[in-house]
């Protein structure tokens, strides 16, 4: 039966994180950015909200409860809303934590899931952009041969969030034409982490280059073992991720302005009077709206385990779009102020730019 | 509990209307916008005699917004000429009492076909709605109306063709501005109303569209809808204006579901295509390595589908009975353009197949655009939205 009402579980969650979000992501997302630097206790105090260990089973110390995308959306969401380079940051466990609930052969998880299940944060990420133009997912560069008992695998990533840091990284490649998962641990010789990335936006979030330079992995670190892992899947619920974020940058750029619209007095009323501004504001507020439905309902799918690569792959294209139009509105309405980095939106349009780009860096 | 799966009588619902839209309409539809002002009468009395089923697409839930698209795919036209309540059935159901819903719409379940419409706009106003100059002034126990009313759809149907209503919109104290904005209902073959001429249009053409002119026309003092006093705006809203408005948030995501049905036998007619062409669409592909009709399809597509889910959220909220009318007016404004850009679109990728009256697709164009036009022009709604977001009144937001 159709339904726009998240459960009353889910609601609390919500209100919980956007707290957070308001409270804490909000008094320092700007000084993120300027540094580069997100403080550790904004990690470790949204680490002790559960927001990744809820979903995990409590055989491995999770919350025993049922991992749902639908309400990693409205997390994601809501987390984005406060900055995307931290939502990015504290949902970085989840890139390996989520491949392994869902896929992990019985040993993996046994092996991974406690680690994420911690009081303390477990830096992990995963390697799925390569560094060039015409980079395709479902045609990656990056290749895993089978050696005897391992894998080798060479190639080159980009866009790998906290990969300095990380004590378990998965590495996508292209395992005899088909794109599966490794599961890697720091300190594996042939994985090399480059420099950091210097971006246009997330510039909060740590990224780095990855050279694999034949690198050895143990055989049964494929993700899933033998069977391997249903890397569309995984795909679609990083496409639904995604978006979810791109709701939540591009409401945040919506409320600001509409704000700012009202109190900018110009020509004796707020512009916000003035239908030129008022129209923009609407036409914000309507995608803004539709790609959060949009995304729910892809969610809807996954969470079913149907297959979702359309409604996915559509939400993700439509999601792309609206962010930068309404962030690039921001910045119109709020006009020569909106480029001056006192206000938000300079850094929500830089943020927002870069979904299109954007791949593999979150999952729901 | 988000939740988007269908129930089982939502999938029987749509299963009947895709039937009827595809052996009923779609054979018959090129004929009768070729032959405008003819009237599909055995289809008619199909649907009349069908119409328990006829009635899954006459209602204005969320079931039926399903079920709208359906047929709306089969011809959009076709939807607004089946019998039934219809709008002005709508505006009774919405302001009226129970006695007057007995009285009014008993007759939509004998006898022969009948339609209700409903009579707003006028020559001098169209989304100025408040500004009609027809008037309703009270003789005793009677309201004579006098006016002229243009663009009625159904109105020739109602008033001529069966022993079906119009509910018109008059002021009884044109001092006393929107506040004295009152709905009556006229019923066929009162003395004083008559059809004066139909309108001749771009498409939809099947559907009467009719100017109907009110001489001394006298109603009982019952047949109106609502209260026959006039709350001034002081007193809190202009109860008149807003029972008219309310009636659009119920109305205006179904015609957002109409847009769909065109919409979408756009988008199939051009996936069909595609396809034997042997081109399907790389949905898992980046965008930029994708071809521009690749792309251009799935914009279409999340267009349509953004449109979809705006009208489903609106009328869940009506079905939940909490306010939709920002959500109405979000769901109207983006499914009337999203309708307009895919049809043209369509046209476009299709070239001359396109633009060729030997297919349906230069039809859906025609068509679809009403639906960014009629029960409240995309820009009126934009207006709407606009003033719920900014929570501006009418007066702080023009």
């Amino acid at each position: 039966m159709i339904s726009f009402s998240p459960t009353e579980e889910q609601q609390m969650i919500v209100n919980m994180v956007r707290q957070f979000a308001e409270d804490e992501v909000r008094k320092v997302y700007r000084e993120c950015d300027e540094s580069g630097e997100i403080p550790d206790r904004i990690v470790n105090t949204a680490w002790s909200l559960g927001l990744v260990s809820t979903g995990i089973p409590e055989e491995y110390g999770g919350g025993d409860g049922e991992h749902s995308s639908i309400t990693g959306c409205l997390i994601a969401e809501e987390l984005a809303w406060g900055d995307l380079s931290i939502a990015m940051h504290i949902l970085c466990p989840a890139l390996v934590a989520l491949p392994v609930l869902e896929m992990g052969t019985a040993e993996q998880k046994k092996k991974y899931l406690p680690g994420f299940c911690g009081a303390k944060y477990r830096p992990a990420s995963a390697a799925l952009i390569e560094p060039r133009f015409n980079f395709d997912p479902c045609a990656l560069a990056t290749a895993a041969r089978l050696d005897g008992n391992a894998y080798i695998l060479n190639g080159q990533k980009c866009y790998v969030p906290l990969a300095a840091e990380a004590e378990t990284l998965i590495v996508y490649a292209s395992d005899n034409g088909t794109g599966q998962a490794f599961v890697i641990d720091k300190g594996t010789p042939g994985l090399v982490i480059g420099e950091r990335e210097k971006n246009m936006g997330i510039k909060g979030l740590a990224t780095y280059e990855l050279t694999l330079n034949d690198c050895r992995v143990p055989r049964e670190n494929r993700l899933g073992g033998a069977d391997g892992c249903d890397f569309n899947r995984l795909l679609n619920c990083s496409r639904v991720a995604l978006s979810a974020m791109a709701v939540g940058v591009a409401r945040a750029a919506f409320m600001y302005s509409r704000d700012y619209a009202k109190e900018r007095v110009a020509f004796g009323e707020p512009i916000a009077a003035r239908q030129a501004i008022a129209f923009m504001l609407a036409e914000m507020a309507i995608e803004i709206d539709s790609t959060r439905l949009m995304t729910w309902e892809a969610a809807w799918r996954l969470d079913r385990k149907e297959e979702a690569t359309k409604e996915a792959s559509l939400v993700k294209m439509y999601a792309d779009d609206m962010v930068l139009m309404v962030t690039d509105r921001a910045v119109q309405i709020l006009g020569g102020h909106g480029y001056i980095r006192e206000h938000p939106v300079e850094l929500w349009l830089r943020n927002g730019r870069g979904f299109v780009t954007f791949d593999g860096m979150a999952i729901v | 509990m988000i939740d988007f799966e269908l129930t089982q009588e939502q999938n029987d619902a749509i299963k009947r209307a895709h039937q009827i839209a595809e052996e009923m309409f779609r054979p018959i539809s090129r004929y009768y916008d070729e032959h405008e002002h003819e009237s599909p009468n055995e289809m008619i009395d199909t649907l009349w005699s069908r119409r328990q089923e006829a009635t899954l697409f006459g209602g204005l839930d969320l079931t039926a917004a399903l079920t709208v698209e359906e047929v709306c795919w089969g011809d959009a036209g076709f939807y607004l000429v089946a019998p039934g309540p219809c709008l002005g059935g709508a505006a009774v159901f919405a302001a009226g009492t129970r006695e007057q819903m007995e009285r009014f719409l008993k007759r939509f379940s004998e006898g022969g076909p009948k339609w209700g419409a409903m009579a707003m706009t006028e020559s001098g106003c169209g989304s100025d709605t408040s500004a009609i100059s027809t008037t309703a002034v009270r003789d005793g126990d009677e309201w004579v109306i006098n006016g002229e009313k243009i663009f009625v759809t159904w109105g020739k149907r109602a008033l001529e063709e069966s022993d079906g209503f119009v509910v018109v919109w008059a002021n009884i104290d044109r001092s006393a501005g929107r506040a004295g904005m009152k709905s009556f209902v006229v019923e066929a073959g009162t003395p004083g109303v008559r059809v004066e001429k139909l309108e001749k249009k771009l498409g939809i053409k099947v559907s009467d569209t009719a100017t109907i002119v009110f001489e001394n026309c006298r109603v009982p003092f019952d047949n109106i809808l609502g209260s026959p006093e006039i709350k001034k705006a002081a007193e809190g809203k202009a109860a008149g204006f807003k029972g008219a408005m309310a009636t659009f948030d119920v109305t205006r995501p179904i015609v957002g579901a109409m847009a769909l049905g065109v919409a979408r036998a756009a988008l199939d007619f051009v996936k069909d295509v595609l396809r034997e062409e042997g081109i399907e669409v790389r949905y898992g592909s980046p965008r930029k390595n994708l071809t521009t009709i690749e792309k251009d399809v799935m914009e279409m597509e999340a267009n349509y589908k953004a449109a979809k889910m705006l009208i489903l959220r609106s009328l869940w909220m009506m079905g939940q009975l909490q306010p939709n009318n920002l959500e109405s007016s979000m769901a109207k404004a983006k499914a009337g353009l999203a309708a307009t850009k895919i049809t043209q679109k369509a046209i476009e990728i299709m070239g001359p197949l396109g633009y060729s009256r030997k297919y349906l697709l230069e039809k859906w164009m025609r068509d679809a655009k009403i639906n960014d036009i009629f029960e409240g022009t995309g820009q009126i709604n934009m207006l709407i939205v606009a003033r719920r977001i900014l929570n501006y009144s009418r007066d702080e937001l023009k």
